[in-house]
């Protein structure tokens, strides 16, 4: 039999599943395999371990053991102790925080901030009450008057809008009563309702609260825009901006694929320009020459301009982000949905966007980040964020020469809100990953 | 021919027989041309399809099968000549587009299964969305349409978790679930191994039994032999010859057709 191969072969029993090879040795295999497998891998392990405990024994009794958090001035930090001069935080914290905000007012922003979780609790987490999505989308009205202040009627106004809007939608093509062919009443309506909310916000807002602030004052006491600032500042910008940016990204992206010739130059157009200019341009305009193009005598809060300058340029940027999503779809999607008779909108928001935005995750989150920080660039035009509240600080004597703690301290603030978009988007990644392709 | 194999034919004449008798067609395509730019992709096609009657179409590759089939649902839109489906006009009118594709139900060949919904969110989709069915309704008759395809267990699941004859029979559901009159299937078995086109095929069969009107692009000559009325055989853009499946196979008329069944039936 020895040497001699037997072609055919018949197997006699089914082997049995086993489990697998258990891994060396725990922790120092571990170790062994991940950090000495080899000459150059050793070497470069204990190198980085000898700069990490470097820059430890550095960073660690300056922060931790040698700081100081009480005292006046920089002289008296450094008569106490030569380490980190947090005192200048302990002192300012409330500034950095809120900027000028009045004191006895700032319960408000708090509010609103603590507000701002309930709101977006349902956009990020599908487990939450559908219901509150009602709540997230009076928010930014709520959050407008506890932080800005003044006659609750403003904000009522500005809902009743789209519930005008809404109402011309809901019962114009009833009353056409058959008159009109079904599609062109409820274009109609629509058109109608989109006409009425507008003019309600331009002419209607502002005799409504004039009108039922007679009858009835309810209002908080009214902030100036220039007493913002610090991180309240910076949250402003950038939660908006983030608001904003995703569906107005969304419907840019989806204009620029369109097959209509108007819409699709409309974005394009709006793209390229809004991307091809610098942010600190846009500001500029937003700052100076926005008021040359409007009527004279408007007023026009600087906030609010910002935001919208932001909020555009993030958009531009976010509509190239999803339209790579949206070309990452295989053609048989539209296909399928376009065979099974979804319409365009009921196949964009129930088959393309949740696949197109899922493939865009870490775009989307990407230009999140760079919104966020890029908030500080409004100290350009003479806000007071957090980077611009250094300045004053700075030029005050007793904290002249302070440096490192500062920026350490705005550096720390920004990197946990980005830490956390960052951690929430590989979660949310991980959530929707459901079996492969 | 075997007894039972002319009974089968009788019968098979029968449905045809009674589709016809209805007097109406399903599919009515007259003088239809189609171009990809330059290129003439489909030339003079006049094609009847009768109620309950079950057509398939082969040729080689870019004969312009699959583009036939897809223009019946809009997929893809003609340049001449008329197509009605179910008495209505396929036209740049959206509104006749949404009604044939709500009566027309289509298998891709990549199944072009939903991915990030689960298999019964597939197949409930469509009735809800479109046709604003109760959740409830919509989901007792997907559940009754994939136990018909022998997938109720997976119910459930992604599709990325199946395999793909599963993924494809969960696309004839989907399909099915909206209750379509006609079905299209652009070559449902080519992406599949060999193991999984049987499962297909019956699923298909089954289909075909319940008296469906079906319009098949396949290279699958064993089931066309077995439930097509007709089969249609194209070649660069046209219709070269139609004919019943026994006289097709064992009697082609044109030199095309002979060279094409003795290529792809060889081995």
């Amino acid at each position: 039999m020895a040497g001699e191969r037997p072609v055919a072969f018949v197997a006699e029993r089914q082997i049995p599943p086993s489990p697998p090879p258990v891994r060396t040795g725990g922790a120092l295999g571990w170790a062994r395999d991940n950090l000495f497998s080899g000459i150059f891998n050793s070497v470069a392990t204990l190198l980085s371990l000898a700069f990490v405990a470097y820059i430890l024994a550095m960073v660690v009794p300056w922060l931790f053991l040698d700081s100081v958090w009480n005292a006046s001035s920089l002289q008296g930090c450094r008569e106490v102790d030569d380490g980190a001069c947090l005192a200048v935080i302990n002192e300012r914290f409330m500034q950095f925080v809120f900027g000028f905000y009045p004191d006895d007012l700032r319960w408000r922003p708090v509010v609103a901030f603590v507000l701002l979780f309930v709101a977006i609790w349902p956009a990020l987490f599908s487990s939450a009450p559908r219901k509150l999505l009602i709540f997230s989308a009076l928010y930014p009205l709520l959050a407008y008057w506890l932080i800005w202040g003044g006659s609750l009627w403003g904000p009522v106004g500005v809902v009743v809008g789209p519930a005008i809007g809404w109402a011309c939608v809901r019962f114009l093509p009833s009353l056409a009563g058959g008159r009109l062919d079904e599609g062109i009443a409820s274009l109609a309506a629509v058109g109608t309702g989109i006409l009425a909310t507008a003019l309600w916000w331009l002419f209607g807002v502002t005799a409504f609260e004039d009108a039922l602030s007679a009858v009835l004052v309810i209002g908080l006491e009214p902030v100036e825009s220039a007493r913002l600032g610090g991180f309240l500042l910076s949250s402003i910008i950038g939660v908006s901006g983030i608001a904003g940016s995703l569906p107005i990204g969304i419907v840019l992206a989806l204009g620029r694929q369109s097959n209509l010739i108007l819409i699709k130059a409309v974005c394009v157009g709006f793209i390229e320009f809004i991307r091809g200019v610098p942010l600190i341009t846009l500001l500029f305009v937003a700052w100076l020459l926005l008021s040359y193009f409007l009527p004279p005598g408007t007023e026009f809060d600087l906030i609010l301009r910002v935001v919208i300058m932001v909020t555009a340029f993030a958009s531009a940027y976010m509509a190239e982000v999803i339209r790579g999503g949206l070309a990452g779809l295989p053609r048989g999607q539209y296909e399928a949905a376009d065979s099974l008779g979804l319409d365009y909108w009921k196949s964009m928001r129930l088959i393309i966007l949740p696949q197109a935005l899922k493939i865009s995750i870490p775009g989307i989150v990407n230009t999140f980040i760079g919104l966020f920080k890029d908030t500080t660039l409004v100290i350009i035009i003479g806000l007071l964020d957090p980077v611009g509240l250094l300045q004053p600080i700075r030029a005050d004597q007793n904290w002249n020469g302070i440096v490192w703690e500062l920026y350490g301290f705005i550096a720390l603030f920004f990197f946990i809100f980005c830490f956390a978009m960052s951690r929430y988007s590989m979660y949310l990644e991980r959530n929707l990953d459901v079996g492969h392709r | 021919m075997t007894d039972a194999a002319t009974e089968r034919d009788e019968a098979r004449r029968a449905t045809t027989a009674s589709g016809t008798a209805s007097g109406e067609s399903a599919i009515e395509i007259a003088g239809m041309n189609k171009w990809f730019g330059d290129f003439h992709v489909l030339r003079d096609i006049n094609l009847s399809v009768f109620r309950g009657e079950r057509i398939v179409v082969c040729g080689p590759s870019g004969s312009g099968k699959s583009t036939l089939i897809r223009c019946i649902n809009a997929l893809e839109n003609h340049q001449t000549g008329t197509i009605f489906v179910e008495g209505t006009e396929l036209s740049s009118d959206l509104k006749n587009i949404d009604r044939i594709r709500s009566e027309v139900g289509m298998c891709f060949q990549q199944f072009n299964l939903f991915p990030h919904l689960s298999v019964i969110e597939n197949c409930t989709l469509a009735p809800i969305w479109v046709r604003r069915e109760p959740k409830k309704e919509a989901e007792e008759r997907a559940r009754y349409y994939l136990e018909r395809v022998k997938i109720g267990d997976q119910a459930l699941k992604y599709p990325g978790q199946l395999s793909g004859g599963q993924q494809q029979r969960v696309a004839i559901a989907r399909s099915l679930c909206m209750q379509p009159r006609i079905m299209l299937f652009d070559e449902p078995t080519s992406a599949l191994d060999p193991e999984m086109i049987k499962e297909v095929l019956d699923v298909m069969v089954d289909l075909a039994e319940s008296g469906m009107t079906m319009l098949v692009v396949s290279h699958e000559m064993g089931f066309a032999r077995q439930v097509a009325h007709r089969i249609i055989f194209m070649d660069e853009g046209q219709i070269v010859e139609q004919n019943e499946p026994e006289a097709f196979f064992n009697n082609p008329q044109s030199e095309r057709t002979r060279l094409f069944l003795s290529q792809i039936l060889s081995h």
